[in-house]
């Protein structure tokens, strides 16, 4: 162990972007590090940062979060890192790397320099406010130059040009691409998937101009710069950015004599060696049987093979799959293989285009139809998965092919995990197959975090979680271990099942059910379910002695925790209607304790910034004034927002505003898996948006059409119609049903659309279930809401009478004192977290 | 182990045992914040109280260390594999109330006070 090891041969890796960062992660775990002494040199100021996310530099992540890594690593492994200085020459015949800092000797170099942004020779093209896409600090110079701009262009309509033309979307400016080919993404689609995804990119605002090319770049007269195109047709614009391809960062290698292909790129084996043995080369300056890889896998697999060559080691690299799923613009594009379906003579294909929903699906198949050589997707890349792994694994295809793109009310006929070989890749971005899967649960792993950990697998892009998730569960099922669906490790059952559990034993508390059903001291996930649970059943107050420990901070406070710790506080404010009284103390209140007011998507008002200790002075003079609790803190019913209705509106046939209170006051307080937001609107034209709530409300000439399971957010779903021409105690009775039997059938934070969409049998079932009472439930469902409505008290009116409960309303139980550090400042004339 | 804290107890005298609050002020399988003068400076605690539990009372640092807000004893008690762990309320990482470990990320910790029931007083080591 402790002779004298033979001195440690010098390597020196030149560039720091993320295939030279992945060799130093690779060296460092493969233990090469006894054998190499490394010295990393980089160009850009800041460390190896993930370029693929590059653009979510606009979207909120600094330059920190995108790192792939720190200094300390470097400096832990005995690396040295020289960031902000860039190789100029190679001195092969000294074997020594030169810097403007001074000369290195090396035993072995890595070239991992990247590429550069190709920027045509467009007369002009050097003109202030003209940019490239490819490091923060191009970035950084976008940013700036965007802030005297309206409007921008990208020229070059690729996959980098796209994302680009959506940074400049977001930056607010006016934004067109200029494509010199006749459609978009020339490489990854053909001319019907780049219609649509012209027309898909127009309607968001983006100028699409095809077969342009730019001859001058001159002085506007409305912006900045006149581009001058091949007809003399011109187009003004502020800014420039220009995306027109890569090209390999091959001037060193150029310039010391090392072998180059004819169009760029340092030529390697498949050890990644260059014409000098002593110097390799991997990431998108090596140039691999004539191709150049642009994207982060093949590099990382080039890394490997360059560390298998450095330790002489058997990996080699033997090309890559440059298929790509991408969401550009918002739009799903994927690419497969041989998509254009030109690699391959005989190749046939299938089509399928949908001009309505803009969908464009393309299989290319050999002549025998039996295997799959290549596929494009526009629009829906949820068949992308299940295509890459027959055209990966080549599988056999289905008798009719077509059937893997038809659309299909559960999308493409999914491939069970089962018929994946074990060569299968699952997660493209680490290699990782579904062979190395069965290896990690093999050697112990129960969980999918455990296989996660041990594989890397869905730490990249994350693109694969959906497939790695079905593939474990599929395997430990297949294992004999029973792939849990109980809520949390503290009871083996479902929410379902809890709940008849709780009703059906009259269980009251927390300790009983644990007690009795479960073992250890519950957490946060099966705590606040059960007090949902509880409270749906017993509606008791959640602040009872009993109930505080369950419940999430926001509703032992009554209030949402803030990102500071202080709290909003949102009084109910039926159907939005609020006298002038009422709006008044409103006002005063948030003037008395410095609160920051806001109008919600809810129709009512939020007031952010309370301190704890002032929760329950605020809400004595909120309730003193005839407010009370919004419930904007439970997963319960929230907001019922109504249009104005047949009072004022000249269209409208029904009171909406009066049935929307009447609404509210009955299922206020009704605590439920997740929050149900309503809308009620007084004719069809639909002011009040409730086909996007829970529950829609729509007046008719003769009652009510009632829809269900609509949701806004994050993935917004159309309620679709339930009953129609409903009386005024027929809608109530309906919803009474349909209510109750969400609540006691639907997962923990399941929203209506969500159960709606997993409920067997579907709209159909939940039909047959409510409005024909095929269960024989009605009337119980109907009771059961009865008693939660009947046991309905205001939160805050019941605490802030009981002087036990105020305790907790302290910063500090031993000292009067506010928490001194919640700092505020103000913007807008208003306060708001510093 | 053992010798390490006899050191530490004797280089600083001036950690003793204080009361801090009483136990009426506690919530049961809950968290209650508490203000903490020491020698270094003020610090704010939060106190956990799992009655029946082998170790009754846990101290713990109140703030959370991945919001920065003084939080954490509003957050909900529970075990993970048999460890009584808290919830952060912002983002949820939980903490052990043991040694103040974060499950999600072994690079954080927050810090631990000893503390016990003195009488009806809660009593700390700062
Ligand atoms: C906006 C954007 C989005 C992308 N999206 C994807 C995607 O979704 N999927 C995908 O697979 N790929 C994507 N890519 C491509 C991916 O980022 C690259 O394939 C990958 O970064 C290549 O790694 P590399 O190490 O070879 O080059 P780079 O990451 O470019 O690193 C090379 C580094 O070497 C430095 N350097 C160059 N010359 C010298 C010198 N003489 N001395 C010192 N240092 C030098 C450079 O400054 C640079 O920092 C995207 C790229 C961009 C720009
Ligand atoms: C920490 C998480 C969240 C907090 C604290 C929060 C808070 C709020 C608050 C206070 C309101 C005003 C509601 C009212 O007046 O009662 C609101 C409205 C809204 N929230 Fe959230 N929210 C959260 C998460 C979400 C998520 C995940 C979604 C999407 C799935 C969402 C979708 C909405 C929508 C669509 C509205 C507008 C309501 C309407 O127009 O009816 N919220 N939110
Ligand atoms: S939905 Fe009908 S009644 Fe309501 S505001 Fe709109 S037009 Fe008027
Ligand atoms: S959309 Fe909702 S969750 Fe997101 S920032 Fe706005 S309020 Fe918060
Ligand atoms: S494919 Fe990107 S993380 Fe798995």
């Amino acid at each position: 162990m402790n002779t004298p090891a033979s001195p440690k041969q010098r390597l020196i890796i030149i560039g720091n972007g993320m295939v030279g960062h992945h060799l130093v992660e690779q060296l460092v775990e493969q233990g090469a590090l006894e054998r190499y002494q490394v010295t990393v040199f980089g160009e850009e100021r800041h460390l190896a940062y993930d370029r693929v996310h590059l653009s979510e530099y606009f979207s909120g992540r600094d330059a920190e979060s995108l790192a792939l890594s720190t200094a300390d690593y470097y400096a832990e492994h005995g690396i040295e890192l020289r960031l902000n200085e860039a190789v100029f020459a190679i001195d092969r015949d000294v074997s020594e790397v030169v810097t403007d800092q001074d000369r290195y000797p090396y035993d072995r170099v890595v070239l991992a320099t990247g590429s550069f942004p190709f920027v045509p020779p467009i007369p002009g093209n050097d003109r202030e406010g003209c940019l490239v896409y490819r490091t923060l600090e191009d970035l950084d110079a976008i940013r700036a130059a965007a802030e005297h701009a309206n409007t921008g262009v990208v020229v070059g309509g690729g996959l980098l040009g796209l994302e680009a033309a959506n940074a400049l979307r977001g930056l607010d400016l006016d934004t067109a691409v200029v494509e010199f080919a006749p459609r978009l993404m020339p490489m990854q689609v053909d001319s019907e998937g780049g219609e649509l995804l012209r027309e898909k990119i127009e309607t968001l605002g983006v100028q699409v101009l095809t077969e342009r090319a730019t001859q001058r770049i001159e002085d506007g007269d409305t912006a900045r710069h006149r581009m001058v195109f091949q007809d003399d047709k011109i187009l003004e614009t502020d800014l420039i950015v220009f995306s027109a391809g890569i090209r390999p960062r091959d001037e060193l290698a150029r310039d010391c004599g090392l072998e180059i292909g004819e169009r760029g790129g340092v030529v390697i084996d498949d050890q990644c060696l260059t014409s000098d043995p002593q110097i390799l080369a991997i990431g998108e300056v090596a140039l691999w049987q004539q191709s150049i890889f642009g994207l982060v896998a093949p590099g990382y697999q080039m890394a490997k093979a360059a560390l298998a060559t450095l330790t002489d080691g058997e990996t080699r690299f033997q090309g890559a799959d440059m298929s790509t799923k991408l969401k550009l613009l918002g739009v799903d594009v994927g690419s497969i293989g041989d998509a254009h379906g030109n690699q391959n003579p005989g190749a046939r294909n299938f089509r399928y285009l949908d001009q309505i929903k803009q969908e464009y699906r393309k299989l290319v198949v050999s002549s025998d139809g039996k295997k799959l050589l290549g596929a494009m997707l526009v629009g829906d890349n949820g068949y992308f998965d299940t295509l890459m792994q027959y055209y990966d694994n080549g599988l056999e295809l289905p008798e009719d092919p077509a059937s893997l793109i038809l659309p299909s009310s559960e999308g493409a006929p999914a491939l069970g995990p089962d018929a994946l070989p074990e060569t299968a890749t699952i997660c493209s971005c680490h290699n990782v197959t579904k062979g190395d899967i069965c290896a990690s649960l093999d050697a112990g792993a129960v969980d999918l975090a455990t296989v996660k950990g041990d594989t890397k697998a869905s730490s990249g892009c994350g693109g694969c979680a959906a497939l790695l998730k079905s593939v474990v569960d599929h395997e430990l099922t297949a294992r004999g271990v029973e792939v849990d669906q109980s809520i949390c490790e503290h009871f083996h059952y479902t929410r379902q099942e809890l709940f008849d559990i709780v009703r059906i034993e009259g269980i009251k508390t927390f300790s009983e059910l644990v007690e009795k059903h479960g073992h250890g001291l519950g957490c946060d996930i099966c705590k606040p379910a059960v007090a949902s649970i509880l409270a749906s059943c017993f509606n008791e107050p959640i602040t009872d002695a009993a109930h505080i420990p369950l419940q999430d901070t926001n509703d032992t406070f009554m209030a949402n925790m803030q990102k500071n710790g202080t709290y909003s506080v949102v009084p109910r404010i039926a159907g939005g209607e609020i006298t002038p009284d009422k709006l008044v103390v409103l006002g005063q209140v948030a003037q008395k304790y410095d609160l920051y007011t806001k109008i919600t998507g809810g129709q009512r008002i939020d007031l952010f910034g309370a301190r704890l200790e002032d929760l329950p002075d605020i809400w004595g003079e909120l309730i003193e004034a005839g407010f009370e609790t919004g419930h904007a803190y439970g997963k319960s019913l929230r907001t019922v927002k109504s249009c104005v209705g047949s009072t004022w509106c000249r269209y409208g046939v029904q009171d909406s505003v009066g049935m929307a209170i009447r609404l509210e006051n009955r299922y206020k307080g009704l605590r439920a898996p997740h929050k149900i937001k309503f809308g009620v609107s007084g004719c069809t034209r639909e002011c009040a948006e409730a086909q996007s709530k829970d529950i829609g409300v729509i007046a008719t000439e003769h009652g009510w059409n009632l829809y269900v399971c609509g949701n806004g957010g994050m993935r917004p779903r159309h309620a679709e119609l339930f009953a129609t021409d409903l009386s005024d105690e027929e809608l109530f009775s309906t919803i009474d049903r349909f209510l109750m039997f969400y609540v006691r059938t639907a997962d923990r934070l399941q929203r209506t659309s969500v159960w709606r969409e997993n409920l067997e049998g579907g709209l159909d079932y939940l039909k047959e279930v409510i409005l024909d009472d095929s269960l024989g439930l009605g009337d119980e469902l109907e009771r059961q809401m009865q008693t939660v409505i009947d046991n309905y008290q205001c939160e805050w009116a019941n605490a802030i009478s009981d002087p036990d409960k105020l305790k907790r309303f302290r910063s500090f139980v031993n000292d009067e004192r506010p928490d001194p550090d919640i700092i505020m400042t103000s913007e807008r004339g208003q306060l708001r977290p510093a | 182990m053992n010798t390490a804290t006899a050191l530490k107890d004797e280089a600083h005298t001036d950690v003793t045992w204080q009361p801090l609050c009483t136990k009426a002020d506690l919530v049961a399988f809950s968290g209650v914040a508490a203000w903490l003068e020491t020698a270094e400076g003020p610090a704010q605690v939060a106190i956990f109280y799992l009655p029946g539990l082998e170790q009754e009372l846990y101290a713990l640092e109140h703030r959370d260390p991945f919001s920065g807000a003084n939080v954490i004893a509003r957050g909900i008690v529970g075990d993970i594999k048999g460890d009584a762990v808290v919830a952060s309320p912002i983002y949820k990482q939980h903490f052990r109330l043991k040694d103040g470990s974060c499950v999600e990320d072994d690079s954080v910790t927050l810090r631990t006070w000893p503390i016990r029931l003195d009488g009806e007083k809660i009593v700390i080591e700062a």
